[in-house]
């Protein structure tokens, strides 16, 4: 069922088609002999593309996790708080010490990643565990909240710019070499999640059986805010807000392998780069050599893909 | 033998449990009964340590649960909750692969696998092992759940109202089980409300109302008219057959 290396050769033909697509017309054949070329493989075409496969898949990831700690299908790192806490996190940080090194500015957006995400589940857990459909109101509500304070905060601090940067709809155009690195710790912190998967999908059946089977459900609800808090910072504060990724790429996955979360994960992360790098190449060559942000992309294809998973299976949540 | 003293509860400001002190013995199928709101699952949940104790003790052999590291419990005791709404999309085989995640902690083996087919087959699910937990009926579930707590393979099996969903040829079936681990050596505990499936399978009853323990004892010494009467407030009659009580509460 997994269909692992179908989706693969996905992978590797749209990773080809992204390092020969872009406003420059060079041919990357050439690269060998050719400098320019070369320069322009090495320092953008490369980046670009190592950058939207990492994204694309420590995000999914992030969304299968986030899935399972709040056991509930219908939401994602974008729509319970976590970006625009990331965002506040960092506004925090640039506010009080601006020459801070790039660590500590991503450590503090993490960090308040993984507290406004704490705030969210502390929300839910209060609400009845029947109603599937307040779980993401609820999400959205929260992150309105803390959007607009940021907005606020950025507006009266006049960093209003930054702020925009980080929530607007992501884009990987000024993606170049030496400004995507930090993605890797994002696909690291989503390599680690496939190591504790058995304890997410444990605690996806409930704080009784996982305590019963000998897992304390606070610590691996510590770990997943964790993944969810740093992969969500990182790609935020890298490349803007990207949507839908770790929401509809889970709950396809889900339809057909289910919850095995060892086994689903790599697909999971798989499909998650298919799914960015399909549509950031969409985005370069719809008005090429002009783009169009990947986020607005997703946003259509996003939305058009989870209206027809809320109507293929009302029933479950 | 698990020894519970001083046991009380509450939740929020409702008084669950008041002072208990029980013992469950060792090697005997138990069966806690009582009308609804009585605190059993309360008590079962705390001695199973999913909810935190608020005073007294339990003790498993001779150890306090609440100094034991709970991986250690879990090779120790399997409990099994009422299932709530949580609709986890996993196949039948891997929930009760889970079963033996104490045991394998991610590297399962050949004996966790048989454990695993085993337990299947034993509660009749060999041919639903690849059909996913959110598209079998409840009944279904609810048997892949006691499969996955057989498949623990712990001394201690708590399980609270394991009866639910199941008809009747399922719900003998697995009282006929529960008594069978007994007989191989285990110990189960397991809260009870229809009281006939405990007067025709338990060795030991715990009868508990209102948050305390009102009789205990074997059942021909728990389950007399006088006691049932007063513990379910409602006029029983208790008759007998193949040497055990029979209780006519229904007509």
């Amino acid at each position: 069922m997994t269909r692992l290396p179908a989706v693969l050769l996905v992978l590797a033909a749209l990773i080809c088609a992204s390092l020969t697509v872009g406003a420059a017309s060079i041919s990357i054949l050439d690269a060998t002999r050719d400098p320019q070329a070369a320069l322009v493989l090495l320092e953008s075409r490369l980046p670009r593309t190592l950058a939207v496969v990492l994204t694309g898949a420590a995000l999914a990831v992030a969304g299968v996790v986030l899935q399972a700690l709040v056991r509930n299908r219908f939401v994602g790192p974008e729509t319970t708080g976590t970006a625009e806490s990331a965002a506040l996190g960092l506004l925090a940080v640039t506010i009080l010490a601006p020459s801070a090194p790039i660590w500590a500015k991503m450590g503090a957006a993490s960090l308040a990643a993984m507290a406004g995400t704490a705030i969210f589940i502390l929300i839910i857990r209060r609400l009845p565990v029947r109603e599937v459909m307040l779980v993401p109101i609820a999400g959205l509500v929260l992150s309105g909240v803390l959007g607009s304070v940021a907005t606020f905060v950025g507006f009266q601090t006049d960093l209003l710019q930054y702020v925009n940067s980080w929530l607007m709809a992501g884009e990987f155009s000024g993606v170049i070499a030496g400004r995507y690195e930090q993605l890797w710790v994002a696909a690291i912190a989503a390599g680690l999640a496939w190591f504790a998967a058995d304890r997410f999908a444990i605690l996806g059946l409930g704080d009784g059986v996982a305590s019963g089977l000998g897992l304390s459900p606070d610590a691996v609800m510590r770990l997943g805010l964790a993944v969810v808090a740093v992969v969500t910072a990182l790609v935020i504060t890298t490349v803007g807000l990207i949507p839908f990724v770790g929401l509809v790429v889970p709950n396809i996955v889900a339809r057909i392998m289910g919850d095995n979360l060892r086994a689903s994960i790599p697909v999971v992360a798989l499909w998650g780069a298919v799914l960015l790098l399909g549509c950031d190449l969409a985005g370069r060559l719809i008005r090429y050599p002009y783009e169009i942000p990947v986020g607005m992309v997703l946003g259509i294809v996003g939305a058009a893909i989870f209206l027809w998973l809320l109507y293929r299976r009302p029933a479950h949540g | 033998m698990i020894r519970v003293t001083g046991l009380s509860h509450r939740i929020g400001r409702t008084p669950i449990l008041h002072e208990i002190r029980t013992d469950l013995p060792k090697g005997k199928l138990t069966a806690l009964i009582g009308p609804n709101g009585a605190g059993k699952s309360t008590l079962l949940r705390l001695i199973g340590r999913l909810e935190p104790l608020q005073s007294g003790r339990v003790t498993l052999d001779g150890a306090d649960i609440a100094a034991t590291p709970t991986e250690t419990l879990a090779l120790q005791m399997a409990i099994l909750g009422q299932q709530t709404a949580i609709a986890s999309r996993l196949r039948l085989r891997e929930l009760v692969g889970f079963g033996r995640w104490p045991r394998h902690r991610g590297r399962p083996t050949p004996t966790d696998k048989d454990a695993v087919t085993d337990a299947l087959r034993a509660f009749a699910l060999t041919d639903l092992g690849d059909r996913f937990l959110d598209e079998v009926s409840g009944g279904q579930a609810q048997r892949a759940y006691l499969a996955m707590t057989v498949a623990q393979d712990t001394d201690w099996l708590l399980l609270d109202e394991p009866l639910n969903n199941l008809d009747m040829a399922h719900a003998r079936s697995l009282m006929a089980r529960l008594a069978g681990l007994v007989a191989g050596g285990k110990s189960v505990v397991t809260v009870i409300h229809e009281v006939n499936y405990a007067a025709a399978w338990a060795d030991h009853i715990v009868a508990m109302k209102q948050g305390r323990i009102v009789a205990e004892g074997p059942p021909k010494a728990v389950l007399n008219e006088a006691t049932l009467s007063d513990l379910y407030d409602t006029p029983v009659t208790v008759s007998s057959h193949n040497g055990r009580p029979l209780v006519l509460h229904h007509v």
